[in-house]
C-alpha cells in the first residue's frame, strides 16, 4: 500500500465520531470609526497612515520622502514621481534595487490594520517583499471590520497567491526588541482615499 | 554577486552539527543546568510573562474572545472527526490548482522526498523558513548528512543555527539568548564589530547577510499554518517575511505540513487567524498572512503531508485533542516550569506543556520525564486558543507511563506519594496538613534545591488553615 492510502486508511480508523461544524456568527461591528480604528491600529504596529483625497496627493507625499530613489515600481500612474509603471517582470531577482513599491488594495481591515494584496496588484509575488519600502492606496471604504467581514468579501474568489499584509516586516528575536525591516520592507505606508 | 567572505564560510560550516542534537538527559537535570544561573532564570521567566501579558491584553480587547476560542475548538474537533475526508479533498483541490502532493509515513520519508526533490533539480542548497515539523523531522541534519547546505532564514532560527543549537521556543527560538551573546556570536560567525548588541544594528546585519542567501537559492522551504480542504491554498503567517521572499524567488516551493493542520473551509481562517497571533505575541495579526494557491509561472510548488505518528495519536481518545493544536506557544509563555527550566531542557522540537503532551506519542520511553515538569497548574489550558485540555493530558500521561513502567525515577517516589495519598482521603488530609506545617516552620526544607519547582524561587506564604480546617470550624451545625 503507498503511503498515501496507508494513512489515509489509519487516519479514517482512528478517527473520533462525527463532530459537526459550528454555526458560524459574524460578530457585531465593533467600531464607531472604522477608519480612524484602521489608523490607529496600523500605527500601533509600525504603519504609516494619510488621509488623502486625490492622486495628486499621494504623488506629493511620495515626492517629498523618494526624491532620491533611484527605482519605484508602481502599479499606477503618479504625476512627477519617476515610478516604472505596471513593468514586464520576467525573472524577479531582477527587483533586488526596488526601494519603492506602490500598489492598491481594495480591502482592509480595521481589526488588525491589515491590506489584501493579490496577484494582479502584485505584478511579482516577489515584489512588495523585496522593495525595501512599500506603499498602498486603498479606498476609505474597503475597509471592514474584522477579519469575518474580510473572508465575507473574499468570499470564493480564486488567486494564485495572496495575502494579508499588516505594517512593515517587523523581528523581535533578540531580546524581544521590536526592529522594523526583518528581511522584507522597512515601512509600510497607507493612502486612504476619502 | 556572492564574494563568500571568511566568516561567512566559518557561518555556512556552523550549520553542521549542533551542540544539544541527541541528548540522553531528561527534564529535571537540563533544568538543573539552566538553574545554574538565577540570574538569567529570573530574566527568562519576566521576558515570557511580559510576552503572556501581552497576549492577556490583546485577548481582553476582542469582546468575543471566550467564544472565538470555542468555535475555533469545535472546528478542530470537526476536522479531527472528519480528517480522511478533508485530507482527500485537500489533495485533489490542490492537484487541480497545480500543487505537486507527497505523503510521508514518517519523518525519513518526509526527509527522503525534500532530498529526492532537490537531488532531482541539481540542488545543493536550500533555504527554510520556520517549521517545527522539519525540527521534528531532523530535516536538516539529513540533508546536511547528504552534502544539502541549509540555511534557516527566520532571525531567530538563524541564530541558533549559528550558535549551533536547536530553537528554545517555538514562536521564539532564541528567547534564551541576551543580546550581548548575540552580538558576539554575530562578530565571530558574520563579521561584525565586537562589543555591538545592539537589536537594531544586528537584526540589518543580518538581513544583509541573509538578502544574498535569498537571492541565491533556488528551492525554499515553508512551513504551513493552515490548508484549506475545500480551496486546496495553504497559508503561511510570518513577522520577517522570510517564508516569502524565500519562496517567491525560489525555483522551488516545498511546503510541509503535519496532516493536522488542514481546516475545511477559507472562512474559517478568519477565526484561526484572529486568535493566532495574539495568543502568541499579543499582536492583532502576524505581518504577512500568505494564502498560496497555485505556483507562479515556471515554478514548482510541493506540499508534503506528513503523519509521522500523527494517524496512531488520533486513535487514542485521551491525547488526540493535542492535535488541534495551532502552535502559537501561549501554553509556554504562561507555564512556570518552562519559564523557568527554558526551552532545551525538554530535548524535543515542540518544547513546553504542549510539547510534553506530543512528544510520548511519538516515544514514550524517551520523553517519559516530560509529563512530569509540570504544576498541573492548568494557566495553560486557560489560555489555549483552541480549548486543549493540556493539564489534563499531562496528568492522564502520568497514569499511563507509571503503568508501563516509564515514570522518571526521580519523580516516581513522590508520584508514588501522591497517588497513594489521592487515593486516601485520611493521608491527604495528613499530608495537607504536614505540608502546611512544613512550610510555616521549616520552609527551607520544601524551599530547597532538592525540590525540583522552587529552585531559586521562595514558596508562597502558606495559608494557616486549608479548606477543610477552615469549613469544620466556621459550618453552621
Ligand atoms: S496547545 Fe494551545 S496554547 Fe499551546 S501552542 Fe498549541 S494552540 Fe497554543
Amino acid at each position: 500500500m503507498s503511503s498515501r492510502d496507508a494513512i489515509i486508511s489509519r487516519v479514517k480508523q482512528n478517527q473520533p465520531p462525527p463532530s459537526p461544524l459550528p454555526q458560524l456568527t459574524n460578530y457585531d461591528q465593533h467600531y464607531e470609526d472604522l477608519l480612524q480604528q484602521y489608523i490607529s491600529i496600523l500605527r500601533f504596529i509600525g504603519g504609516e497612515a494619510h488621509i488623502v483625497n486625490s492622486y495628486e496627493q499621494v504623488a506629493n507625499i511620495l515626492r517629498g520622502s523618494f526624491q532620491e530613489a533611484t527605482r519605484i515600481i508602481s502599479t499606477v500612474e503618479l504625476t512627477g514621481l519617476a515610478a516604472e509603471i505596471r513593468p514586464d517582470i520576467g525573472d524577479p531577482h531582477e527587483l533586488e534595487n526596488v526601494e519603492l513599491f506602490i500598489t492598491t488594495s481594495n480591502l482592509a481591515v480595521a481589526e488588525n490594520g491589515s491590506v489584501w494584496l493579490r496577484d494582479e496588484q502584485l505584478l511579482a509575488r516577489a515584489l512588495p517583499f523585496i522593495s525595501q519600502q512599500l506603499a498602498v492606496i486603498l479606498p476609505k471604504e474597503s475597509i471592514v471590520a474584522t477579519m469575518h467581514d474580510a473572508y465575507d468579501v473574499i468570499g470564493q474568489a480564486r488567486y494564485g497567491y495572496a495575502a494579508f499584509v499588516a505594517g512593515p516586516s517587523k523581528t523581535a528575536d533578540i531580546e524581544q526588541s521590536l526592529v522594523l525591516g526583518a528581511h522584507g520592507p522597512k515601512s509600510f505606508t497607507a493612502f486612504i482615499l476619502v | 554577486m556572492s564574494d563568500t567572505t571568511g566568516a561567512e564560510k566559518r557561518a555556512n560550516a556552523g550549520t553542521k552539527k549542533r551542540k544539544m542534537g541527541n541528548s540522553v538527559q531528561d527534564h529535571a537535570t537540563l533544568a538543573d543546568t539552566f538553574n545554574k544561573d538565577e540570574e538569567r532564570v529570573e530574566w527568562h521567566d519576566n521576558t515570557l510573562w511580559w510576552i503572556r501579558q501581552k497576549r492577556d491584553k490583546a485577548a481582553h480587547g476582542i469582546i468575543e474572545w471566550e467564544e472565538l476560542r470555542e468555535t475555533a475548538s469545535q472546528i478542530k474537533n470537526n476536522v479531527l472527526s472528519n480528517l480522511s475526508e478533508y485530507l482527500g479533498q485537500f489533495e485533489a483541490r490542490a492537484k487541480e490548482n497545480g500543487i505537486i502532493i507527497h505523503w510521508a509515513a514518517d519523518a525519513k520519508e518526509h526527509n527522503e522526498i525534500v532530498h529526492g526533490i532537490l537531488q532531482r533539480l541539481s540542488i545543493n542548497r536550500m533555504i527554510k523558513s520556520k517549521s517545527m515539523l522539519t525540527e521534528e523531522c531532523h530535516l536538516n541534519e539529513f540533508l546536511e548528512q547528504r552534502g544539502v547546505e541549509v540555511i534557516d532564514s527566520d532571525l531567530g532560527e538563524r541564530i541558533v543555527q549559528l550558535a549551533e543549537e536547536p530553537p528554545s521556543h517555538i514562536v521564539l527560538p532564541c528567547i534564551h539568548k541576551k543580546k550581548e551573546e548575540i552580538g558576539q556570536l554575530f562578530h565571530e560567525k558574520l563579521g561584525t564589530p565586537a562589543g555591538n548588541a545592539d537589536p537594531q544594528f544586528l537584526t540589518e546585519a543580518a538581513r544583509q547577510h541573509m538578502r544574498d542567501k535569498f537571492l541565491t537559492r533556488r528551492a525554499a522551504l515553508t512551513g504551513v499554518n493552515f490548508a484549506v480542504a475545500e480551496s486546496g491554498e495553504f497559508v503561511v503567517c510570518t513577522n520577517e517575511g522570510n517564508a516569502d521572499i524565500g519562496a517567491h524567488l525560489a525555483d522551488v516551493h516545498i511546503a510541509s505540513m503535519g496532516i493536522e493542520k488542514i481546516i475545511p473551509e477559507r472562512k474559517h481562517l478568519g477565526y484561526f487567524l484572529r486568535l493566532l497571533t495574539r495568543s502568541a505575541t499579543g499582536q492583532p495579526i502576524t505581518t504577512y498572512s500568505s494564502h498560496f494557491s497555485t505556483p507562479r509561472a515556471g515554478q514548482e510548488m510541493h506540499v508534503i503531508l506528513v503523519d509521522n505518528g500523527r494517524s496512531i495519536h488520533l486513535g487514542k481518545p485521551d491525547f488526540r485533542n493535542s492535535l488541534k493544536c495551532i502552535r502559537c506557544a501561549a501554553c509556554m509563555n504562561t507555564c512556570p516550569v518552562y519559564r523557568r527550566s527554558g526551552g532545551h531542557s525538554y530535548h524535543t522540537a515542540v518544547a513546553g506543556p504542549i510539547g510534553s503532551i506530543l512528544a510520548p506519542n511519538l516515544d514514550m520511553r524517551k520523553y517519559a520525564d516530560l509529563p512530569f515538569a509540570s504544576t498541573l497548574c492548568g494557566s495553560c489550558s486557560n489560555v489555549c486558543p483552541v480549548k486543549i485540555d493540556i493539564h489534563d493530558q499531562l496528568y492522564k500521561w502520568r497514569q499511563v507511563l507509571v503503568k508501563e513502567g516509564h515514570a522518571p525515577a526521580l519523580k516516581k517516589a513522590g508520584m508514588q506519594g501522591m497517588t497513594l495519598t489521592l487515593n486516601n482521603p485520611g493521608m491527604y488530609r495528613f499530608a495537607g496538613k504536614a505540608g502546611r506545617w512544613f512550610m510555616r516552620n521549616v520552609p527551607f526544607v520544601l524551599n530547597n534545591k532538592m525540590n525540583p519547582w522552587f529552585k531559586q524561587r521562595d514558596m508562597p506564604e502558606p495559608p494557616k488553615q486549608s479548606f477543610t480546617d477552615w469549613y469544620k470550624k466556621n459550618r453552621k451545625p
